[in-house]
């Protein structure tokens, strides 16, 4: 017999539920108001309400340029999505609906290469990137991040696809749809929802990816990661501008995320019900 | 007609070629107000040299080190001009990895650049880098509280006096620190301050043989003397204090004094930032009598790496951001107090900058007391003042500066501390080849 859920419950349940999303917000929410108060007041110790000011984020604009960072963020991102997206969705079909012998070992060995601190591969990555003159560039740096993410889009991706019956794409085949079309017309409309989250989930990783991109960039490719760190200082408390310089890095992502939560929700969900 | 097209084609076809012609150098560099303010200056620079282009690439310190070394190590060629410090450019020279500065031009002086600080930039009397601006340590103290405490800060202070203060300024009911110093680990951190302090305790890292030095007395004395003061008068939670820790709090009116880089004093004499800006004192940093006192010499410096293609156009702006010229620039757009400091010997002899930087003459002598070639009392294989010029130190000083912080933190014993920084050491020295 199903236990019954009670108001009193509930209302602990939600009060929970709000004390932990603030405790994990609040960092945020106090790098957004720091933002907006002056260099001495941000120094001066712990306050919520900010004087309001707009000059730390003049001052981040007028020291280096946010849109050409931004443009980086976004191209390098989205591009490096949809290219793990064209490589994961066919391996994670092949996985999910002709698993053979090695497919739990080829999936754990693909995860493996998350396991390896990324500084152990950042000569030989270097080298490669020089001598392909890929360095500070982005084609070079998408396809990074793309062989970064590629695992965990794989993962999920296949995670996705066992949870559509087979015999739908059995079906689809008995119609003479050929692999193209199986793939293309069948599978990948019933796995949206679980691509979509995938594609959001992936955007967000590279998003804020910033051991390779700042590493392997200088002027031309470098996006938002490297303008944050340009604002950390040695030597001087500047505590109002880097919080306005990472305000504006993160703000873009902050608001896809809010406007793709019950997308994002939905596919990370998904199959977790049956 | 035909005369137009051809005009408007050969104007094309000369603005190609200047496109062709310009030279785009790129700069690394950390974020900090000298550097920040030169960037704002450079529409000087590119009107003097139209045919040089500046594109900057502004890092956070140690990602900036390690993005220099992994480009510099692999001839990754990706900058032209390099900020990089007195630690790495004599390792970096020995290694051919950095262009000699002799064609900085005839009206630069060379000459003029501080001794000691061109002394750390030079291997073989060749200059590898040019100091942008360069930093000792010094004593900030709080007159108003030295004065309630019934002492006098003399100009040149010893440990004993800095204790005694320290012990008599402390008021933790009112949130006073008698002493505010670094803890936080790291090889430019707790261990730059404890190198140089060790060094005024007649303390050393190696001796001649590149035998370390930690089980020595020395050592213990230095050690021991820095935990007890600062759990007496220092802070709570020091051992996570750093620069930037220190400077919050020196501003807020937490501490009575501070030991720390001497160019602290133009943000602690900031009445816009400091609580504390007009009650500010300096002394030279503090000794035991021994000939040392316990202050660092650093310099941010331009240098060109070797595998540059563009080594003439580097060297016109290195040229430019670390001339005499260039400190005047600063000082019209900008005013006398935000110059650069610590490079130049004419600066100090600049009535206007005296007037404008009280902290001036205590800066020069303090950069002046220290000497990289010879840093300790007794003497030793290797360059350097608060760092030892190897490159096996900063993974080496960054392991001691955690023993040394845990120690800070009562985490460890101070014999314990020193045993297992002995023995890091060793280790370290014999993989390294220098112990055979």
């Amino acid at each position: 017999m199903a236990r019954a859920v009670t108001t009193q419950h509930k209302t602990i349940a939600t009060v929970a539920a709000w004390i932990v999303a603030l405790l994990i917000f609040f960092p945020i929410l106090y790098t957004i108001i720091t933002s907006f108060k002056s260099e001495q007041e941000a120094i001066q110790g712990f306050a919520l309400i900010p004087s309001g000011t707009f000059e730390s984020y003049s001052e981040v604009q007028a020291q280096s340029g946010y849109f050409k960072f931004f443009l980086n963020s976004v191209i390098l991102s989205v591009g490096s999505t949809i290219l793990a997206l064209i490589i994961a969705i066919p391996a994670a079909w092949s996985m999910a609906f002709s698993p053979t012998k090695r497919t739990k070992d080829i999936l754990m060995w693909m995860l493996s290469t998350k396991m390896m601190p990324a500084v152990a591969v950042l000569f030989p990555i270097y080298l490669i990137f020089r001598d392909t003159g890929l360095l500070d560039s982005r084609v070079g740096l998408m396809v990074m991040l793309m062989l970064i993410n590629l695992p965990i889009v794989v993962w999920m991706l296949y995670t996705y696809f066992r949870e559509i019956p087979g015999e739908i794409l059995e079906a689809a085949r008995m119609d003479g749809a050929s692999l193209w079309n199986e793939i293309v017309y069948v599978l990948t409309p019933m796995a949206v929802p679980g691509i979509a989250s995938t594609m959001l989930l992936n955007i967000i990783l590279a998003w804020n990816e910033a051991f390779w991109t700042i590493r392997l960039t200088t002027t031309e490719a470098a996006p938002l990661t490297a303008f944050i760190s340009s604002f950390s200082s040695p030597q001087g408390l500047f505590w109002a501008k880097l919080s306005a310089a990472s305000t504006l890095a993160i703000a873009p992502i902050l608001i896809m995320g809010w406007f793709s939560q019950k997308q994002l929700v939905r596919g990370l969900t998904f199959g977790a019900v049956k | 007609m035909k005369l137009r097209t051809l005009t408007l084609g050969l104007l094309s076809a000369s603005a190609l070629a200047f496109a062709a012609h310009a030279e785009s150098i790129t700069i690394a560099t950390v974020n900090n107000g000298d550097m920040v303010r030169m960037q704002k200056l450079t529409d000087d620079f590119t009107k003097k040299n139209p045919d040089i282009q500046l594109n900057w690439v502004t890092l956070e310190e140690n990602v900036l080190r390690e993005r220099v070394t992994t480009d510099i190590a692999t001839k990754g060629g990706q900058y032209d001009v390099m900020t990089i410090g007195t630690y790495e450019v004599p390792i970096w020279a020995k290694q051919s990895w950095l262009l000699p500065l002799d064609k900085l031009g005839d009206d630069y002086d060379t000459k003029d650049i501080i001794p000691a600080i061109a002394g750390g930039l030079s291997v073989d009397g060749k200059l590898y880098a040019a100091p942008f601006y360069g930093e000792s340590s010094f004593v900030m103290y709080r007159k108003d509280l030295m004065e309630k405490a019934g002492l006098t800060m003399p100009d040149a202070p010893t440990w004993d006096f800095i204790k005694q203060a320290a012990d008599k300024m402390t008021d933790r009911a009112n949130g006073v620190n008698g002493v505010c110093l670094r803890g936080k680990a790291g090889w430019g951190e707790n261990m730059a301050f404890l190198t140089a302090m060790s060094n005024s305790f007649g303390a050393r890292w190696f001796d001649e043989n590149w035998k370390p030095q930690f089980d020595q007395p020395e050592w213990k004395n230095t050690l021991q003397f820095y935990v007890d003061l600062m759990k007496a008068d220092g802070p709570e939670g020091a051992s996570s204090n750093g620069f930037n820790e220190n400077l919050a709090l020196f501003q807020q009116g937490k501490c009575g004094m501070w030991i720390d880089a001497t160019v602290a004093a133009s943000f602690v004499s900031d009445p816009k930032n400091s609580t504390v800006a007009d009650k500010v004192g300096y002394a030279l940093a503090p000794d035991n009598g021994l000939g040392k006192r316990g202050n660092w010499l650093w310099a941010w410096s331009l240098a060109i790496p070797a595998g540059t293609q563009k080594a003439e156009a580097a060297e016109k702006f290195v040229s430019w951001a670390t001339s005499k010229g260039y400190l005047d620039l600063v000082a019209a757009k900008e005013g006398w107090a935000n110059v650069p400091p610590g490079t130049r010997t004419s600066l100090y002899n600049n009535a206007e900058y005296q007037k404008a930087a009280p902290f001036a003459k205590m800066t020069l002598d303090s950069i002046n007391a220290a000497d990289p070639t010879h840093p300790t009392v007794k003497p030793v294989p290797y360059v350097g003042v608060q760092f030892v010029a190897i490159p096996e130190f900063q993974g080496l000083g960054t392991t001691v500066g955690q023993l040394f912080s845990a120690a800070l933190a009562g985490q460890s014993s101070v014999d314990d501390a020193l045993k297992q920084a002995q023995d890091a050491a060793t280790a370290a020295m014999t993989e390294g080849g220098y112990i055979k």
